[in-house]
Parts: structure tokens; sequence; C-alpha cells
């Protein structure tokens, strides 16, 4: 009976292993997983930063940015400004082709500019100053300015949010506001639709044809080149699971471990931590309704300050103060525009005087509604460490508990806090994309059309406007000092400091790892 | 019988239009908003409310109601809001993986837990009926996810004999497959092993105390033949009826055992639409389980009629 059995079981197991002995000879396979799961293709529809991770894997822009954060031409082979700096003229580099085979046109990159231009908080500000875009003939087209806009290739290169990601010009034409059925790009990966999984895998296959720069490949400047024959982007939700994954071998890249596992990871065999480049990779941020009292009074904004201890938060979130920074600003520190600019503001924890001033504002004890996101690694504890603050000071907090997407749901809503609005939510932002002025939307106070929270300081938006139509980088720096001083007085948020989120990758097992800066770079990643 | 079944397959409908109902109130009633996630982080009131309409969502509750159940009547379940994957797609994609988890847990739960269940109430109360009694209570106090990474640490970071994570399809291989399946099925099937140890231990025992167990017994007959063809099977409808009931622990369990072996499964997907609130996707996998849990519910009932002649439908 025994032998019938093992006869049997050998006759099934036999066929399984014919197939696996005729399997091909093993590509080179990039297991990643990222800080979250791709479910939109469509990186202009989102400004999830997963699904820009996903477009520059398969899209090209126009400029990329290097390593320090410059612009350098990417699709584009040559430039030129006019001498009144009114129009940029761009011809596209040789060689570039949609993942279908077809050409890489000006129609494309026009149609493609206005979607993002029509979606995107930068690209809607450029396109403010754009008054026409024609091409010269398929490879050249002209971008005409009403006046003269000093980060018109940052915004074509920026990485955060939404990228300016070139789509076929039949995909561009789609209504911004919905997504695109098909992610067909022109960049070193081809978006292998048929084996996407929704929460499971995104596989990406190397784009044979794709025929990158000639320059060095610094972050998104320079030669694009593809590192392996496929990468998945593998999601594993458990941060535990992700991490023993890693250590044994199962994955090669872990984007964002959570900062408690990064002594466990640093002790594992054969595994790396490496630290974000020389921008932190986030900074964590207060966000009060200026619309609801009592922050609708600046008195009261500002007694908030006196109850951040940065310190405080930055132990709470991640720990170990390898990673962490304490830093009383708005623009990144170590940043190009890092400066003093309000920091005096920072100065001192004093809860008793945070009440004291609320008072002076008209505060009379109502609850304060704190939208408490219960499921996020970093907003959680953050938002518990202020709600103690709040209480020491005896402030009367009305914290909300709800899941992260119940926070986002809640936190666009303007009515007052007793019919479903809200005081106060914490939130993070990337640090590049908070380094700069006019790509840090959160920095902005253009009221209605500004984000949560809605800061209206028509000060601050002109101070925007101006650096962007700074010529100088010197001049840059003057407004960006005078743009931080008067939205820290203002406050149209309170930092609680910077951390880095390493990357963690099995050393022996790959190379080419280059430190994160906005978005992950995985096109260069090789296979040992 | 044939009549009994056409007509408990009838009344699954009446059952499932209120799950619908009820599902698909309760998601909109319950706060969140798919448009605000999908526009992200750095959007504005304004973005968010040009997706929400483009994805029909401002539209009042019952026109969202009537549009969403015409489409079922047609056999459609919608698109997901998120990736624009048909919903039966995303179902079909993710069904593999669970029902290969289910099986195995189901088979290594069963084919260990009646033996063991048999076996203490035969030897009740001497060491073994406490061992087996101890199990059952370890079984059902240790929580999934905590035996779950006791498995994964020991199992595959300490003694790398099995993978972490993942689903390996039986089309790439018979062991690689077997292999995924081992400590998520053991780690799912410890609780429903230890419910099931339990109720046969406790029906065996009634049935043990039975006279004509006694007279099988006086006869000479062999403990086996005793055990297993007198007792058990008199005691099979609460053990088969336990197996019945356990089906829906296991799909509250399959959730929480995808998630830690990140297994594919239909689980994982609702979890994840959940948190995304990804209504259409939510409300397709709901009805899925509804319809699973009445389609054993009504095996499980055309079962007694196989194991007790007495029942008649």
């Amino acid at each position: 009976m025994f032998n019938r059995i093992l006869a049997g079981a050998v006759a099934l197991a036999v066929p399984f292993a014919a197939a696996q002995a005729q399997a091909p000879a093993q590509e080179k396979v990039l297991k990643a997983v990222m800080h979250a799961d791709v479910r939109v293709i469509d990186p202009v529809w989102t400004t999830q930063t997963i699904a820009n991770i996903h477009g520059a894997l398969i899209y090209d822009t126009l400029f990329g940015n290097d390593a320090d954060q410059k612009p350098q031409p990417q699709m584009v082979g040559k430039y030129e400004v006019s001498p009144d700096k009114l129009t940029y003229t761009f011809t596209l580099r040789d060689g570039l082709k949609f993942h279908d085979g077809s050409p890489v046109t000006t129609k494309d990159v026009i149609a493609s500019l206005k979607r993002w231009g029509a979606k995107d908080g930068v690209g809607q500000r450029l396109m403010g100053f754009v008054t026409k875009m024609e091409p010269v003939d398929d490879k050249t087209f002209a971008m005409v300015l009403k006046a003269p806009y000093g980060m018109v290739l940052e915004s074509l290169g920026k990485t955060s949010s939404s990228i300016p990601a070139i789509m076929r010009e039949k995909d561009a034409l789609t209504d911004p506001q919905q997504q695109i059925k098909e992610a067909v790009g022109s960049g070193p990966y081809i978006f292998a639709k048929d084996l996407w999984v929704p929460g499971s895998k995104a596989v990406y296959l190397k784009n044979k044809d794709y025929q990158p720069r000639t320059e060095a490949p610094s972050s998104f400047a320079g030669a694009k080149i593809p590192g392996v024959d496929r990468i998945e982007l593998v999601w594993i939700s458990d941060p535990q699971t992700a991490m023993s994954a890693l250590i044994n071998g199962e994955i090669d890249f872990y984007e964002a471990p959570p900062n408690d596992f990064v002594p466990l990871l640093e002790k594992a065999r054969g595994v790396k931590l490496l630290k974000t480049g020389k921008i932190d990779s986030t900074q964590g941020f207060i966000r009060l309704n200026h619309l609801q009292p009592p922050f609708d009074n600046v008195k009261a904004r500002q007694a908030m300050y006196y109850l951040i201890n940065q310190e405080d938060f930055l132990r709470a979130i991640v720990g170990n103060p390898k990673y962490y920074k304490v830093c009383p600003a708005l623009l990144t520190c170590g940043g190009p525009y890092e400066n003093a600019g309000g920091r005096e503001w920072m100065k001192e924890y004093n809860p008793k005087k945070a009440l004291q001033l609320l008072k002076e504002a008209g505060y009379k004890g109502e609850p304060i509604t704190v939208l408490s996101a219960s499921d996020h690694a970093t907003i959680t504890p953050a938002t518990q460490v202020l709600i103690q603050a709040m209480r020491e000071a005896g402030i009367n907090v009305d914290a909300q508990s709800m899941d992260w997407g119940s926070v986002v749901t809640r936190r666009a809503k303007k009515d007052p806090p007793a019919q479903g609005g809200w005081n106060i939510f914490v939130t993070t932002s990337g640090g590049v994309g908070s380094a700069n002025p006019v790509l840090h939307t959160w920095i902005g106070a253009a009221c209605d059309k500004g984000l949560f929270g809605w800061p209206c300081d028509a000060k601050i938006e002109e101070l925007r406007n101006a650096f962007g139509m700074a010529q100088t980088e010197e001049e840059r720096k003057k407004i960006a000092t005078e743009l931080q001083a008067r939205a820290m007085e203002q406050v149209v948020y309170i930092p609680f400091g910077q951390w880095d989120t390493p990357l963690a990758y099995r050393a022996d097992k790959i190379d080419g790892i280059v430190p994160n800066t906005g978005l992950a770079v995985l096109w260069g990643i090789t296979k040992k | 019988m044939t009549a009994y079944i056409v007509r408990r397959l009838f009344a699954t409908l009446p059952v499932m239009a209120v799950v619908a109902l009820f599902v698909f109130f309760l998601l909109r009633f319950a706060p969140g908003d798919p448009a605000a996630i999908i526009a992200g982080e750095d959007a504005t009131a304004e973005s968010i409310a040009a997706v929400r309409a483009k994805l029909g969502l401002d539209r009042p509750m019952v026109e969202q109601f009537v549009v969403w159940t015409s489409q079922l009547l047609r056999g459609d379940m919608g698109v997901s809001i998120f990736s624009n994957m048909a919903v039966t797609r995303l179902i079909s994609q993710r069904l593999e993986p669970t029902v290969a988890l289910t099986l195995s847990t189901l088979f290594v739960a069963v084919a260990l837990a009646v033996p063991i269940g048999v076996l203490a109430a035969w030897k009740a109360r001497k060491w073994v009926d406490r061992l087996v009694m101890g199990f059952a209570v370890l079984g059902f106090a240790m929580p999934v996810f905590v035996l779950a990474y006791i498995l994964i640490y020991f199992f595959a970071v300490q003694w790398q004999m099995l993978p972490v994570q993942g689903y390996q399809p039986m089309k790439e291989g018979f062991w690689p497959f077997v292999e995924s399946l081992i400590l998520p099925s053991v780690a799912l099937g410890i609780t429903y092993m230890a419910l099931i140890a339990r109720i046969t231990r406790a029906s065996m025992l009634e049935v043990l105390a039975q006279d004509y167990i006694r007279t099988a017994n006086s006869k000479g007959l062999a403990t086996d033949r005793v055990l297993l063809l007198h007792a058990l099977k008199n005691a099979a409808v609460p053990i088969v009826t336990v197996i019945g009931i356990g089906i829906a622990l296991l799909i509250s369990g399959v959730v929480i055992t995808e998630t830690v072996f990140n297994i594919p499964g239909l689980g994982r997907l609702t979890v994840d639409a959940v948190l995304k609130r990804d209504y259409p996707v939510v409300q397709g996998l709901i009805l899925v389980f509804a319809g699973a849990k009445v389609l054993v519910n009504l095996i499980i009932d055309i079962s007694y009629a196989f194991l007790d002649p007495r029942i008649r439908y």
C-alpha cells in the first residue's frame, strides 16, 4: 500500500521536476519591496510617490535632477534660452522611442506637458507663465513665457509629487482627472501589465531598445542603463515579514524599513543600509486649520510653537539620533535654501506659556479636534506626542482616532470641527520637495486654492512667485530666507524635525544602489 | 433531495441581496474617501473634488446603488477605483492562493484533529487526553499572527528550511508550491485543529457512553472498528457542523495569515481594498465570501443526510 502511494507521488512530482529542469537560463531579476504598492499606473493622475517611482521606470522626462538636485537634460538633446528669457527652445535627442516602437515626437511632449501642467501644482505654476508651446518640427518645440521664470528647468526635472512624464499623445490627451488606460512610456523599463497583480506585484521588463545618454549616471540625470532583465516591485504590507524576507535573501531591496528595524538590519549578515543623499528623506509637521477658531487667529497659531520639543517627536518616531535631525525650519535643513529665517519662533518649549498665549488669543477651553491617525508608522507616534504636550498644557483635546485613509478624507473638510471638520492634523513631506520654495506646496498660503489648513497670506505667495522669477542663486537665497521668516510668523505649519529612512539591501546580491533623493532610482541596480 | 437543493439555492438570492444592500451602504457611511487617497498627499481639495466627480462618487448614494446593482445583474462587479482593473479579474487573480491555503489548512487540520480528538476520547482523563486538551487550549489562546511570527523566525530565518513569505503557484513547480504553503497552513490550522479536536473528543465521549458501543465491545470487536465504524460515524454530525462553522473562521484567519506570509490571496485583497476604500472591490469580495459561506452551509446540510440516514429532506 505504502509503495503504491509512493509511486503515485513520484509520478505526480516527475512532470513538475522535468518542467523545472527545462526552464530557460534564469534571467536577472531584482525583487524590491517599496514603501507602498503600485495601484495606480498614471503618475500624473495622483501625487502618490509610488506611482511616480513606477512612472520614473517606464517614462522619461525632458530633464532629470542630478545628485545635487540640479536639472540636466535627459530626453532633451540641446536647448536654448532667448536673451530675454521668454522663449525656451528644446530639441529632443536621437533614438527616443516609445515601448510600442513609435518615435517620441514634439506632439507627444507638448500634449504630455499640457496634461501635467493642468494637474500638478508645480506644473500649474509653470503653465501660469507659459503663453504657448508649439512644435517647430518633430524633434524641436518652443515654450514661450509671458515673463521670465527661473524655475522652468527645475519644474521639468522635478521628482517630487507628479513627475512631468512624457507619454504618447493619445494617452496624454486623457482628461487629467481620469487615469490613463495604458502605461506606455519611452523609459528604460517596460511595464508588464499582464503580470501586474495590484496589491501584490508590479513587473517591469528591460527595454532593450532604450538608448541611454552618454554622460555618467547621476540620480535622474545622465545615462539610465537598465541593470537587470526584470524588476519586480513586490508589495509586502507587513514590515516584519519584509524584514525577514530581506534577511533570508528572498528580496534584494527594501526601500523604507521602519526605523524600529534598523538596529536588527544593521546586524543582519549580507544586508547593508544606505542613508539618503544630502537631503534627509522626510520632514514632519503639524498643520493647523486657519479657517476655524482658535487657529484663525495668528496669535493662537504662534502659541503652538511653545508645545514643540522636536527631540520628543524624533525620539518617538526614529529613536536613533544618527537618523534624525532637529530642524526648526520650513525649508529642508541640508538643502540648498536652508536658512535662519523665522527660527526664533521655535526656541522654547513651554506649555504654560502656550496656554497663556492661547487664552490671550481668545481660547476659552473649547475642544480642539486633532485627527489622530492610528495606523501610520511615523504620523501615529508624532500625533501622540503632540496630544500629550497639549494635554500637559491644559488644552482641551478632542483626539479623534481613525485610520490614515479617514484622516486624508476628513482633512479636506472646511466645516467647523463639531460638524465633521478639524483643527489639527500631523503629516510629513519629502525632504527634496520641501527644499525648494516653489516645489514645496505645503509652504504656500494660497487660501482656498492651497492645501488643507488653507493658510492665506498674499505676501507668502508673492515671495514664492518672486523666488520663481529670480534669476540668480543669490537672489533666490535671499528670497527663501524672507519667505521662511514670513511663513514661520504666519505659522503655515509647525515643523517637528527631519529624519532619514535608510534603504536596506542585499550587498551580497546587488550593486549600483544610489542614495534615495526623493524617488528611488532603480534602473541602475545590477545583480551580482 | 434535488428539490431541496434547488430550493436552498433559490433561498440564497434574498440572502445575497441583503448582503449587497448592507455592504454598499455600510461602506458609504463609513468614513473615508477613495478620491482623497487617489489624489495623494499634495493634492488640493479642488483636485480631490474633481477626481470624485470623475469617479461618480459625488452622485446621490441611491443612484450609485442602482448603477451598481444593475451592473451586478448583468454579471459585472465593476472596476477597481484605483487600478482600473475589473473586480472579477482582481478576484480571479487572487482566488488560487486563497483556495490552496484554505484547502491545505483544512487538510492539515482535519487530518490531524479528528484522530487526536478520537484518541483523547478513547483515553479520556488519561495523560494523552490531558495533553490533547492542553494543546487545544494553547491552540485557541495563541493568536494566529504570534504563531506565524514564531514559525517564521525558527523555520525560515534561523534554520532556513522554508521561505518566509510568498506564494508559488502549482504551475511553477510542485515542491515550491507545497513549500510556500507549509508555514501558513500550520499557523492558520492550529486554532482550527484545536476546535475540531475538542468537538471530536466531546462528541466521541457522548457516543462512547451509548449502549450500542458497550454491545460492540462485548461482542469482542476490535477497538479500531468500534472507534471508527461505530463511534466516529455516529459522532460525525457535530464534527462536520463545526468544520463548516470553521470555514467562516478560516476566512477571517486567512486575512491575517495572508498578510503575515505575504500570500496574494483574497484576504489581503480585502484588507487592502478596505484600507484604500476601493468600494467596488470590497463589495465584490463580500459578495463572494457570502456566496462561499452559503454554499458551504448547503454542502454541510446535504452531508448530514449521508452521515445520518434518519435525516431526510
